[in-house]
């Protein structure tokens, strides 16, 4: 775990230095609070979010003679609370054989290598897993899945080239059913929400499977990359419509990115975040810790005992 | 969305005092309005600041010219400095002057659509300029990224009799091998141009970003076009100062401008590299890439549709 606070750390904190500038001792005051807010927005939680967060600061702490740590552990703590009801672990049902995965989002944001990672974590745990190449329109997006099943020990179940990803979805569930397999995760080809044929072609995944099995997908990921900035919002939204997400991902946190629209997701939808992306390695994949992500978005040292 | 912030918008320039002369209060109340939409349009503070600041000074004590109120006088005058700022009017296309083969560099971060351009600017390329272009992924990183551009280009060729075509792929060698042996086979092969595509990498990874600047140095490329997702937010700013510092930048592509995100990520590129925005990516197959128009883009931001259309119904 060492490792992954010390990569958290890195990637969030080094576009921090302006963060670290403000939290030198002096007065809270409106010129200080203006700047915090405007840090916030820099870390993509959105003007209105960022207004919130810092009124309910203000209330705490205004006009109070504070050291830089203070106002770093106060301003965390009143993120934190916005992060803790959706810090929610994943946890398959291990009385499903198997439990079905299916993991969606737009383009680009990490799906595969996501699968890829849960994938590696359930086979070391001892588990079996299968996996659908679900993505049959993306250029060698099927061979990219083989890899990663090569590299976890997972069948990885492919058709042709533009085969129906439904037909796919169903095979293998039916497939990992026979076979007594612990987790099956669908791989699905990035769509963007304002796409309804696209989107449709997803509900019908979920509509196959469930002539196979009424209860399944039984988990519906949706992976965000937290580069993106307010759209995610209304990916959320679209997606959580359409196809019942079930919890959020969110890659790509080692890079400058602070990943602030979690924040505003968390006020918004309130939907579980169970897992983070840091790094493109098998092993890359951490659960969602609220304390360590308002944390690493204020720009405070982790690993610190809380106040 | 749209509508409400047009809504708004308009509200507050009908609110402004008529007059002859823009005054500051005006003005700043105005801006307070633009200020929220360009950052809930995803465009970096710093530059939204330095935007807002640029354009009040203009604005105040400015004429309000005969027939038009100062809230359309205002509205025209962001428009005009959003639609400046974004590269002003008409397209900048590919510079491919340079002697054959042509080195084309791909960059950016990890899943921005790097490849996908690369296939699309390939078949752009073959289709409407007849060149013969190699396509070369230098991609040793992702699964499959070598197979995913061979595939690309095989497409590609398929439209194009021929034209476009991948390096064949050799298993072990490094990304500076693979860009010296597509530049060879460019110039044995007598191709026109040669897109050179690398693997995704975060702008604080300085090994990587060193590697690819590595590969610059030894191909010497025409055009280094920085790919960046058009979803991107607030940190749009770190990646192109990082990318125009240690790689150097030519050129912007937005991919994913197909979305329903605002785009704000093109004017925080602009900002920070000075490179123009050559390419817009509108889709996943080839052939969706677009000349960038900054009017667009401009009215996208702003989330008024088309800002011009309010000055005139204001
Ligand atoms: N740095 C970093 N890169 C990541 C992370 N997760 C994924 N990536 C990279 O992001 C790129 C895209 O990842 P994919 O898994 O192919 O994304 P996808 O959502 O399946 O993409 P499509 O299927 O094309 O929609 C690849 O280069 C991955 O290696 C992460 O947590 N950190
Ligand atoms: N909707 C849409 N999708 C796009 C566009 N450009 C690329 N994509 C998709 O975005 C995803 C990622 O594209 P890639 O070309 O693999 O991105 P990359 O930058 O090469 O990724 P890495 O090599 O992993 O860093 C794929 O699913 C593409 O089909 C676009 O303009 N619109
Ligand atoms: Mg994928
Ligand atoms: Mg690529």
């Amino acid at each position: 775990m060492a490792g992954f606070f010390s990569r958290l750390k890195e990637g969030l904190s080094r576009s921090n230095a302006q963060l670290s500038a403000l939290f030198s001792k002096r007065l809270l005051d409106d010129a200080t609070l203006e700047e915090l807010e405007d840090e916030l927005i820099a870390a993509d939680l959105g003007p209105s979010v960022a207004e919130r967060i810092i009124s309910r600061f203000r209330d705490t702490s205004f006009g109070q003679q504070v050291t830089g740590e203070e106002i770093r552990n106060t301003l965390a703590a009143e993120v934190a609370k916005v992060l803790q009801p959706v810090a929610v672990p994943f946890t398959p049902d291990p009385g499903r054989k198997p439990h079905v995965v299916l993991v969606v989002g737009v383009n680009g944001t990490g799906k595969t290598t996501t699968i890829g990672k849960l994938a590696h974590l359930y086979r070391e745990e001892g588990k079996s897993v299968m996996m659908v190449a679900g993505d049959t329109f993306r250029a060698a997006a099927v061979e990219q899945l083989q890899v990663w099943g090569e590299r976890a020990g997972a069948e990885v179940i492919a058709g042709k080239p533009g085969a129906d990803a439904a037909g796919l979805a169903y095979d293998g569930l039916k497939r990992a059913t026979e076979k007594q397999t612990d987790i099956l995760l669908v791989d699905t080809a990035g769509r963007l929400h304002n796409k309804s044929a696209l989107m449709e072609e997803l509900a019908k995944i979920i509509r196959v499977m469930k002539k196979f099995d009424p209860d399944a997908p039984h988990s519906v990921l949706l992976v965000l990359d937290a580069t993106t900035g307010q759209n995610a919002i209304e990916q959320v939204r679209v997606f959580r419509e359409l196809v019942d997400v079930t919890g959020l991902v969110v890659t790509k946190l080692d890079g400058s990115a602070r990943g602030g629209i979690v924040v505003a997701l968390a006020e918004q939808f309130k939907l579980p975040v169970h897992l983070v992306g840091v790094g493109e390695k098998a092993e890359d994949l951490r659960p969602f810790s609220a304390e360590d992500y308002a944390r690493g978005l204020v720009g405070s040292a982790l690993g610190e005992p809380e106040e | 969305m749209f509508e409400q912030l047009s809504g708004r918008m308009s509200k507050v320039f009908e609110g402004l005092s008529k007059g002859g002369k823009l005054s500051e209060n005006d003005v700043t109340e105005a801006m307070r309005e633009v200020r929220l939409a360009m950052l809930e349009a995803d465009v970096a503070l710093p530059v939204v600041r330095s935007f807002v600041s640029k354009v009040k000074e203009r604005a105040i004590g400015g004429e309000v010219l005969e027939g038009t109120s100062p809230g359309q006088m205002v509205a025209k005058i962001v428009n005009d400095a959003l639609v400046e700022a974004l590269g002003g009017a008409g397209a900048v296309p590919l510079d491919l002057a340079a002697n054959a083969p042509v080195p084309l560099l791909m960059v950016g971060l990890q899943g921005a659509g790097k490849t996908t351009t690369a296939g699309k600017i390939g078949l752009r390329l073959g289709q409407r300029e007849h060149k013969r272009v190699l396509l070369a992924s230098l991609d040793v990183q992702r699964p499959a990224a070598q197979l995913q551009l061979q595939q690309l280009a095989e497409r590609a060729g398929g439209l194009t009799q021929g034209r476009v075509k991948s390096l064949p792929i050799v298993v072990g060698e490094t990304p500076l091998e693979i860009a010296r042996r597509a530049m060879e086979a460019g110039r044995r092969e007598g191709f026109d141009v040669v897109v050179l595509d690398t693997a995704g990498r975060l702008a604080i990874d300085e090994p990587l970003m060193a590697e690819v600047g590595q590969i610059r140095d030894e191909t010497n490329p025409a055009e280094t076009l920085l790919v960046v997702d058009g979803m991107t937010g607030q940190d749009a700013v770190n990646t192109a100062r990082a990318f125009k510092e240690q790689v150097g930048i030519s050129g912007v592509v937005m991919s994913r401008m197909d979305g329903d995100a605002r785009g704000g990520a093109a004017l925080s590129m602009k900002a920070v590299t000075g490179a123009p925005i050559k390419f817009t990516g509108s889709g996943e197959n080839l052939e969706a890439l677009e000349e960038f128009h900054p009017e667009r883009v401009a009215g996208r931001i702003l989330g008024l549709g088309d800002i011009a259309g309010l000055v005139e119904t204001a």
